[in-house]
């Protein structure tokens, strides 16, 4: 998505078959153009550009979210927010999400596609694992699977009691009895993110395993003929070539973790967790704007300061990718 | 924007096989460590498996088991194979009304994303107009912004249109926030069709509807059904838009039914309908991914070179 090139600098047939073409504006040409544009735009104007505009201004707001009155309040809201003590939990939450889940995310799934792709006999040619159809089959599924399914499957699997995990461990020896994952503060956070991981390793590395097959197989037969091992070919070759790959995974991945409301919600009833340990960005908003008070102004500028995050991860993201030496060596991926 | 090797048409293709044929010539011979690091990699790689199926298979066989026999033993099997759950999943806890308005909710925002965003696509990979380039931002800022920041807002949009709680303002909203995907994905691709068939027709004389609708749009059904595909599981899934913008429990998608579901069970304890709900909540997607799944895969790997 990131590198999609910006319309009119592709130089392509069509353009010029437009331009060639008479262009007198006739009525199939001007309803053409008004509808093939207007619809789809008038819609994503209104219900997406519109909202994103007006919560600039809402967020200076004291707006109640019922009255038709909007005292303008400048910046109280976000004084406001960082003096907010469960504000600055869930932001705290919301970092350690954006930064550990994309981390995990990334490096099983990469471990997995290369696995998979690199596994093969050191004989011959480079290639992949027997079988490998199959794993990435059943691995991508969780993604497919509604995230607030995955939540409540997974709160069930945990569950004390009854749940599959602490049965599973006292059978074979672990006396963990009945501790409650979701349930500990020690151990809420974690066991979400965990959950987290599940829904995603397979999608990336799907991902991965395309961008590593997308690299010519010459590269990996010279590295070979000159005596380098998997480990080396995997550091060395695989990963520079596809790291334009890992960096947009990467940027997803925070964008998803930043959010985190879904999962949230499916596995603790009460929003924030044991000790709002599990209390993200997300969950704050909704309940600020959403859960009876209707402090839409303040809520708004939780929705700022989540976007200037979601920016700023991104921005970093790049930016380290670039500090690294990232770019353009690798203009063919 | 595609990789040479990876043609829309049969972008599923592309990610079956190991990176290279093996030839005939190669040998099978392999060395003691390559036997070590098969093992190993068949070790992780089962279990990665292991922790994706079990989850869901002990899900499945919970859903037919008694609350009491979920308590009992989270191992044992149920004593009576039977659909008991799923009716009442289906029936008390609202699961069959929310099924039904999240097929209509879907079918019809998709049928809607896909024709705007097919049309939107075309123009601005087939045209020259000023504007366009504004055009390509506001999509762009649409995938980049965190949907809770329209959030507030858009709630207030809808509310002022009398939008809330209504299967049409839902619609709107899926349609609008999925345009801009649906746009980018089929902007690359009307980009990779030949210019001289749309010129030909117009040589014939179809007018630009024509030629869109009997012309082009035929020739990028390959595109159109990946982003059909995703467009299905994004829009099955959503969960945040309806439970803002339609929480009346009439009005309620299968999501917001599960959840609502699962938030009973401190006070009633069906156990066995909250496992079987999930699984009818799971099902549909389920057979989406195993019919289309080589197709999804490969607009995967398509993604990945944009």
């Amino acid at each position: 998505m990131t590198a999609v090139p910006p319309v009119q600098t592709v130089p392509d047939g069509g353009l010029a078959a437009a331009r060639r073409r008479r262009r007198k504006p006739t009525f199939d040409r001007i309803s053409f153009f008004a509808v093939f544009l207007g619809l789809p735009l008038a819609v994503y104007l209104l219900f997406v550009i519109w909202p994103f505009i007006q919560a600039v201004y809402i967020s200076l707001t004291a707006w109640n979210g019922f009255s038709n009155a909007m005292p303008f309040i400048g910046l109280e809201n976000y004084v406001t927010l960082f003096q907010d003590e469960n504000f600055l939990r869930a932001m705290l939450n919301s970092s350690i999400l954006g930064l550990v889940l994309p981390l995990i995310t990334i490096v099983l799934a990469l471990s997995l596609a290369s696995v998979v792709t690199l596994g093969g006999p050191s004989r011959g040619q480079v290639r992949g694992l027997h079988g490998s159809g199959f794993y990435r089959v059943v691995s991508f599924f969780p993604y497919v699977i509604p995230a607030i399914v995955v939540g409540i499957m997974w709160g069930m699997i945990f569950d004390p009691n009854a749940g599959l995990f602490n049965a599973f461990l006292n059978a074979v020896g672990v006396p963990i009895g009945q501790f409650p994952w979701l349930g500990d503060a020690r151990t809420a956070l974690g066991t979400s993110m965990f959950i987290i991981t599940w829904g995603f390793v397979g999608f990336y590395m799907v991902l991965f395993i395309a961008a590593i097959k997308g690299i010519p197989a010459e590269l990996f037969e010279a590295a070979r003929v000159d005596g380098a091992g998997r480990m080396r070919i995997l550091v060395q070759i695989t990963i520079p070539l596809i790291r334009d790959n890992i960096q947009t995974a990467y940027v997803y991945m925070g964008i998803i973790a930043l959010d985190a409301f879904v999962y949230m919600s499916a596995l603790y009833l009460s929003p924030g967790g044991p000790e709002n340990s599990t209390l993200v960005m997300s969950q704050e908003l909704y309940y600020t704007a959403f859960g009876g008070t209707g402090k839409f102004g303040l809520a708004t500028a939780m929705g700022v300061v989540l976007s200037l995050i979601t920016l700023a991860f991104a921005g970093m993201v790049f930016g380290v990718n670039k500090i690294t030496g990232g770019s353009a060596q690798d203009e063919r991926l | 924007m595609q990789t040479p090797t990876l043609k829309p048409g049969k972008a599923g293709s592309s990610t079956g096989e190991s990176p290279v044929v093996p030839q005939p010539r190669t040998s099978t011979a392999s060395t003691k460590s390559d036997k070590t690091v098969a093992v190993v990699s068949h070790g992780m790689l089962i279990v990665w498996a292991l922790l994706v199926v079990v989850p869901l298979l002990w899900t499945l066989v919970a859903s037919f088991k008694t609350s009491s026999e979920i308590f009992a033993s989270p191992f044992g099997l149920p004593t009576q194979w039977n659909f008991d759950a799923y009716v009442r999943a289906w029936n008390e806890a609202g699961i069959g009304s929310a099924f039904l308005n999240t097929v209509i909710v879907v079918v019809v925002s998709m049928t809607l994303t896909m024709t705007l965003g097919a049309m939107c696509a075309y123009v601005l990979a087939r045209f020259a107009f000023p504007g366009s380039k504004a055009i390509y931002y506001l999509l762009l800022a649409g995938l980049t912004f965190p949907i809770f920041l329209a959030i507030v807002p858009l709630f207030s949009v809808m509310k002022n249109l009398g939008l809330l709680n209504t299967l049409v303002g839902l619609i709107l909203t899926y349609v609008a926030f999925s345009l801009p995907f649906s746009v980018f994905f089929l902007f690359a691709f009307f980009k990779t069709l030949p210019s001289e068939v749309a010129e030909a027709a117009s040589v014939d004389g179809a007018g630009e509807w024509r030629t869109f609708f009997q012309v082009m749009l035929p020739m990028a059904k390959p595109g159109l059904a990946s982003v059909a595909i995703f467009n299905f599981l994004g829009l099955w899934n959503q969960y945040l838009l309806p439970t803002a913008l339609s929480p009346a429990p009439e009005a309620r998608v299968l999501s917001q039914a599960v959840q609502a579901f699962a938030g009973q069970m401190g006070y009633r304890t069906d156990f066995g309908a909250l496992f079987a709900a999930v699984i009818i909540t799971i099902t549909p997607v389920l057979i989406v991914y195993i019919l289309f799944q080589r197709q999804l895969q490969g607009s995967v790997a398509q993604g990945t070179s944009r």
